[in-house]
């Protein structure tokens, strides 16, 4: 554990270093550079308005809560999701000729790629300020400050911890079943159809699907990331079951990396 | 006592690879392979059984003939590959010159790369700092600094990664091959800075096929088999062992 420790703080430049480069050639040649990770999530956010508002004609049960809004913010949490657990699966064969040459803590690799990308999701909740600012200062919303806001910390640690338990898991089985990038693109479209993040979970009445919803811990921290947002009040239920989800496959997934960890090598 | 004069202990050293007959990387071969029980491996064994110690200041050649494990042995003591079985202990700072500029990435520029590079060799950012000037100067790379590294020629590279990772005064240095970086100037450059180490008394792990350049640095020498650990002693004793099994063969 001491040794652990002790490696840990000796690479921990290393770890700065690999988010930095991840984040720099993530942009690099392209004219508006970071602005894109602003850009990005606005664009989208409405296209998903005109096709599920307009076009659909989906206003929600609670009109005070603009849909961009309520768009903006599954998305956001959802491709950070999305993002990091896929940069962690490819990390390990991604820097296959680091691996053979050199010593570094293994783990760097899938945890500098999840790092990276919630460095970027943290940039990119500007946008989800800017939009509330704008509708409030249109007068459609009423932006709730509460308490409850601080508490907003919770699911986005809760997403965090999750990327880095499924993101060991995925890196690890990549290695030995490049199945996986397949399997898990068509896993990452179920989390996010069952993720309520363009739809509202109030709508469904099928008692199953409301099961596999709640039983989706992503779902669970989008809302109450939602709740905290729009001063709902903590669904803490809710809450502690994602929490614990999360615990579960973070410690699967450092389980399964540090015994498969040193066959990476003969395997990639 | 003891423990603070061993700078290297390899104790019953040895790594087992599976060679597969076919490379089974699907998730269908690996069931259907799982379920006709045909998951067989050909085990093999690239080292079994190495013990040695290297003590405090010695440097010590690796000798041996294409595939007896030489490399493998390295990889081991630089902490790449995990041993199979037995155990090894580094009492000291390591240097490993194995493959110089592992880690670069090419779309960075050689100042960027010289931090990614310092960082990937386990040095802080004070240090990298400190230290960054002389690493540029001893590269003479100072016109291509800026330069995305992809543009390198491969001496620029391997210059750059030989400047990075012989900045730190290692107390360990492994050596695999000898320094075939850039020009005859700059490796004369390189071989004055590597000379520069010896006299300060510091341990050396050497891999070369000249029986020459092994005289000529060494004072004591280990003779690999396929795989095995046939002889250890004074370098200039197994040099003739490892020529007279040359003649042999």
């Amino acid at each position: 554990m001491n040794q652990l420790v002790r490696n840990f703080k000796k690479y921990r430049y290393l770890l700065g270093e690999l988010v930095r480069k991840n984040i720099k050639l993530r942009y690099r040649r392209s004219y508006l550079g970071i602005l894109w990770t602003l850009i990005e999530p606005l664009l989208t956010m409405i296209v998903l308005t005109i096709v599920f508002e307009e076009m659909l004609g989906r206003t929600g049960n609670d009109p005070n809560i603009p849909f961009p809004v309520y768009v903006l913010t599954g998305r956001l949490l959802y491709s950070a999701f999305s993002g990091s657990t896929n940069a962690a699966m490819r990390s390990i064969r991604s820097n296959s000729g680091m691996i053979k040459k050199v010593y570094v803590p293994k783990y760097m690799y899938p945890l500098s790629g999840i790092i990276s990308n919630f460095v970027i999701f943290l940039i990119s909740l500007i946008v989800l300020v800017a939009v509330i600012f704008f509708f409030v200062f249109m007068g459609s919303y009423k932006a709730p400050v509460t308490w409850e806001l601080l508490l907003i910390l919770l699911p986005l640690l809760n997403l965090f911890l999750l990327s880095v338990g499924v993101g060991l898991i995925l890196s690890t089985l990549c290695v030995f079943f490049r199945d996986i990038e397949y399997l898990w693109s068509v896993i990452l479209m179920l989390v996010m159809y069952c993720s309520a993040i363009f739809y509202y979970a109030s709508e469904i009445d099928n008692k199953t699907t409301l099961m596999l919803l709640k039983a989706n811990p992503v779902f669970g921290v989008i809302d109450n990331f939602r709740r905290c947002l729009f001063g709902q009040g903590v669904d803490y239920k809710l809450m502690l079951f994602s929490f614990g989800i999360s615990f579960v496959v973070l410690l699967i997934g450092l389980l399964i990396f540090y015994r498969k960890q040193d066959d990476f090598i003969l395997n990639i | 006592m003891a423990g603070k004069q061993i700078a290297v202990n390899v104790d019953q050293v040895g790594m087992k690879f599976n060679l597969g007959t076919q490379k089974v990387d699907n998730m269908k071969e690996y069931m259907i392979k799982l379920i006709k029980k045909e998951l067989m491996y050909q085990e093999f064994w690239a080292l079994k059984d190495i013990s040695f110690q290297v003590n405090r200041g010695d440097r010590i050649g690796i000798l041996g003939l294409n595939g007896a494990g030489k490399s493998t042995l390295l990889k081991i003591i630089a902490g790449v590959l995990k041993a199979s079985e037995g155990n090894i202990q580094v009492n000291g700072k390591i240097a490993p010159l194995l493959e110089l500029g592992a880690g670069f990435d090419p779309q960075y520029t050689g100042a960027e790369n010289i931090y990614l590079y310092g960082a990937v060799l386990g040095y802080s950012k004070e240090f990298i700092n400190e230290k960054y000037k002389s690493i540029v100067k001893f590269s003479e790379l100072e016109k291509f600094i800026n330069v995305p590294i992809k543009n390198y020629s491969s001496g620029m590279r391997a210059r750059l990664g030989f400047s990075i990772a012989t900045v730190v005064e290692p107390e360990i240095l492994i050596l695999d091959e000898v320094l075939s970086v850039g020009d005859a100037k700059f490796r004369r450059k390189c071989e004055r800075r590597i000379k520069g180490m010896f006299d300060k008394g510091i341990t050396v792990l050497f891999v070369s096929h000249s029986t020459e350049q092994v005289l000529n640095i060494c004072n004591k020498a280990i003779l690999l088999e396929s795989g095995k650990l046939i002889a250890q002693g004074e370098a200039q004793k197994i040099v003739d062992l490892y020529e007279r099994k040359l003649e042999e063969n």
